[in-house]
């Protein structure tokens, strides 16, 4: 095996190594409730309150053209009233957590790449050890917490606006009808549906979160190591976003019986 | 007491510290001198356990800390301040935050009293009124004694300084000193100072080790060291590049 090989593996190791070494301490931390409120707070208003715009624009947008796309295949064999079932059963299951989870990667992950980065290259986390203050205490678990609550919440309005989008199209836009749409719609989108949604956007919140600080908190010194720390946060966290939507998309359909 | 043992660090490939021993006494102040990239700062790191060194050992009052996990080490930080070379102060917070940052941390005091604390710490430091002011807003000098009021509001028992007057114009840099010393005299501190800047050097340590080609080159007081008529201790002094 050449030195180039050994080097990237035995790297690859230790990353792994430090990576799972900053879950446990996170989960260690999180659990023994050394999160201050005032922190949690920020965090929420941080990574909830100003993704909002981003959210609600890409969900509408998306339940919109999911509207248009399935009523042109559909309306070819007489099928038009089932177009909103299709956008309700996508936007609970499947496009409302991972567009919204991949929105908030990119303005929140890189965002808690950039800040975290910044202060480890300015000395602020050792600044922090120095105060007798656990850098994962103050740094992560209040992220980590703000962002496993307020996922769910900012993907249930995305599948809100997405629903809404897609109504509006189909019914106003295309001329379907909206009894039989709406009692489609109902009829197939079921509550499974909307827990498998609301469970993964739980998981990728966990995902943003812990890789963006990680991404941070191992950065390399300059501005240089900032700018490819927030590059990397958001192409592993997106990543990561897309893979284990796959796995949980097959372990959460067969635990409530879909699949 | 501070006791550090044949402490040896390495960068990847590059050595940085190979077999550093020294010890320091219990108010003593301690200036650690040599050349820029020589190590003396990775030293002052070990000293607090922010980096772990590759063999060697560092003890904190009998209780060696080289192992230590994070969560303990925060218990032995508690006897620590530190001023770092761009003062790491945290720039989302104003003055007051961060010199009242472990207070607020520890919740064992009220806003009132924290405010209190501040503006002591902040006269200690011949800065008052500036607790509404962001870090952002401050000169160079006003960051290091905003760096020092939060490093000494919590009364620590031992002060470490990485370069306090770096980047200084010699003005500021003699009342930085001055400074140093008062905390050093008035709160009975042991101190240790990293620096190359040997007016410094002389003015605020009793003793002063040099760092060189990655070991104590030698010890003594200041009046020893720029007597000494070895060379390379005179060609740091009078800062004589290699022909």
């Amino acid at each position: 095996m050449t030195s180039f090989a050994q080097k990237f593996i035995s790297d690859w190791l230790s990353g792994l190594g430090r990576f799972g070494l900053l879950v446990a301490e996170s989960l260690a931390s999180l659990f023994t409730f050394k999160v201050r409120g005032r922190d949690l707070v920020y965090q929420l208003y941080y990574i909830g309150v100003k993704s909002q715009t981003v959210v609600l624009v890409t969900g509408a947008f998306t339940g919109m053209v999911l509207a248009a796309q399935a009523y042109y295949q559909f309306h070819q064999v007489k099928m038009d009233t089932a177009t909103l079932a299709l956008v309700g059963v996508s936007m609970c299951s499947e496009l409302g957590p991972v567009l919204t989870a991949l929105m908030v990667a990119g303005r929140v992950g890189a965002s808690i790449a950039a800040e975290i980065g910044t202060m480890r290259v300015t000395e602020q986390i050792d600044a922090l050890r120095t105060l007798a203050t656990h850098p994962v205490d103050y740094l992560v678990v209040p992220r980590l917490l703000a962002a496993i609550i307020v996922m769910p919440i900012l993907t249930a309005e995305a599948i809100t606006v997405g629903i809404a989008g897609g109504y509006t199209v189909a019914v106003h836009l295309l001329g379907v009808d909206p009894t039989y749409s709406w009692h489609n719609m109902l009829r197939y989108t079921t509550i499974p549906d909307f827990s498998i949604g609301q469970i993964k956007s739980i998981v990728f919140g966990a995902i943003i979160a812990v890789i963006g600080c990680y991404k941070g908190m191992t950065c390399r010194d300059g501005a240089e190591g900032v700018g490819h720390a927030t590059t990397e946060a958001v192409v592993y966290s997106s990543i990561t976003i897309l893979i284990c939507n796959f796995f949980l998309t097959l372990l959460l359909g067969r635990l409530f019986h879909i699949i | 007491m501070i006791e550090v043992r044949d402490l040896k660090k390495s960068f990847g490939p590059q050595p940085i510290l190979d077999g550093v021993t020294f010890k320091i006494e219990e108010g003593e102040s301690l200036v650690i001198i040599g050349r820029s990239g020589g190590g003396k700062s990775v030293l002052l790191k070990h000293i607090i356990g922010l980096l772990q060194p590759d063999s060697g050992a560092v003890t904190i009052d009998g209780e060696d800390i080289t192992h230590m996990d994070e969560r303990n080490l925060i218990r032995v930080r508690s006897k620590f301040g530190m001023v770092f070379q761009g003062a790491a102060l945290f720039d989302s917070m104003n003055v007051a935050e961060n010199v009242g940052f472990s207070f607020r941390r520890e919740r064992k005091f009220t806003e009132k009293e924290i405010a209190i604390k501040v503006a002591e710490a902040l006269d200690m430091v011949e800065l008052p009124g500036v607790e509404k002011k962001k870090p952002s807003e401050l000169s160079g000098g006003m960051r290091k004694r905003v760096g020092l009021a939060r490093a000494i509001i919590y009364h620590p028992s031992i002060v470490l300084y990485d370069e306090p007057t770096t980047g200084l114009d010699p003005i500021v840099s003699d009342s930085i000193d001055k400074l140093i010393m008062r905390v050093t005299d008035r709160m009975k501190v042991t101190t240790i100072v990293v620096t190359h800047d040997m007016r410094s050097a002389r003015r605020v340590g009793h003793r002063i080790v040099m760092l060189h080609n990655k070991k104590i080159y030698v010890t003594g007081t200041p009046e020893d060291i720029f007597a000494s008529a070895d060379p390379v201790v005179q060609q740091f002094i009078n800062g004589v590049a290699d022909p």
